[in-house]
């Protein structure tokens, strides 16, 4: 894995509030929310980030020295160059919504409607915003922080069939 | 009154019969979604070749069979399936719920999973064992066989009394809005509905 520092160089002199740190060549970048769409279609356009890993989020509810409630993370690879970066950005309830960037990379689609599904972040302008691993009537998100493991008794409820019913 | 048999010719119950004709002719529904699975194929294989027991055709089509073994945990979006699944299925028709999970949602103690299919479906024979070994499922279905022989009717009489002795549950209210049993989740459908 190798970091390209250009890229960050250029992403930080056209957007503004942007920080970064490393860990194990690792580079991590956090963009604002106001400014997360445009920063990964700078990176995508012009950066040449042609493969989307992964899109994930992370629930900091109670989490030791957290600001913010929600990490939404992007995983972006350049194919060419073997580039990686973490563009990540903080959200807080109730404003849980950031733009959806199936323009940029088909394969968000299904990413995008996990972390719907999982953590109940809406993506703005996704092509088909629905759940993808739980059943459609399901209300809750089930991988946030205050969702019981057990859950509140979702499982329970389906019809019953006997032996004179089938 | 001696009536005088020719040594081919024996005289039975037409309920044993019928017993008998089904027990040796199990077709199996697999409804495998786990590692139970594996087991079950490898129960089909040749190496302990599950039509030693008249119990080898699996059918994945659920009018042709009357035996489901559900092997493996089964999820909350995968149960209207496998309920279906057992509807679709023809009478008389026997469940084995086979494997820790399928029995009792096993180390799956979560959101998702189902505690047990046989809250949800009728199951006749419970298999232990995580997974267990193609040989208790040919126990299971050497025991399941002594049952029917043992059980059965013609009229499906032994259906009926185990339908009445099967307790009626009742839904549990959940807590706070919003409910889950509106179709479908109006928060993730409002954009649709918009349009």
């Amino acid at each position: 894995m190798s970091n390209d520092a250009a890229s960050i160089d250029l992403l930080k002199n056209r957007i503004a509030g942007i920080s970064t740190s490393e860990f194990r060549g690792q580079v991590r970048v956090v963009v604002p929310t106001e400014h997360l769409f445009a920063s990964l279609e700078f990176l995508h356009g012009e950066r040449v980030f042609d493969f989307l890993v992964d899109i994930t989020c992370v629930d900091y509810l109670n989490y030791r020295g957290a600001t913010d409630r929600f990490g939404l993370v992007y995983v972006l690879t350049n194919t060419v160059t073997n580039e990686q970066l973490m563009v990540r950005t903080f959200l807080n309830e109730p404003d849980l919504a950031v733009p959806s960037v199936t323009s940029l990379w088909e394969g968000a689609n299904w990413m995008e409607r996990e972390v719907w599904d999982m953590f109940g972040i809406t993506f703005e302008g996704h092509p088909d915003h629905r759940r993808i691993l739980l059943p459609e009537e399901f209300a809750a998100f089930p991988l946030r922080k205050d969702y019981p493991l057990q859950g509140r008794g979702e499982r329970h409820n389906f019809p019953v069939l006997t032996r004179d019913s089938a | 009154m001696a009536v005088e048999l020719p040594e081919n010719v024996v005289v039975s119950k037409l309920d044993a019969l019928a017993s008998w004709c089904r027990k040796n002719s199990l077709w199996p529904m697999p409804f495998a979604t786990a590692c139970c699975g594996i087991e079950l194929m490898a129960t089909g294989a040749s190496k302990h070749d599950i039509a030693r027991f008249g119990a080898e055709v699996f059918r994945f089509s659920p009018r042709q069979c009357d035996l489901m073994i559900v092997a493996g945990r089964v999820v909350m979006k995968m149960l209207p399936v496998l309920q279906r699944i057992w509807q679709q299925m023809n009478e008389p028709k026997w469940c084995i719920s086979m494997g820790a999970c399928a029995s009792t949602g096993g180390v799956f103690d979560t959101y998702s999973v189902v505690q047990g299919v046989d809250r949800f479906i009728p199951v006749d024979m419970y298999l232990p064992g995580c997974p267990p070994r193609p040989e208790q499922l040919i126990q299971g279905i050497i025991d399941l066989q002594d049952k029917i022989q043992r059980e059965g009717t013609l009229g499906g009489a032994e259906f009926r009394l185990k339908a009445a002795q099967q307790p009626k549950r009742a839904l549990i209210e959940l807590p706070g809005p919003p409910q889950i049993d509106s179709a479908r989740n109006p928060v993730v459908w409002k954009s649709e509905v918009q349009q």
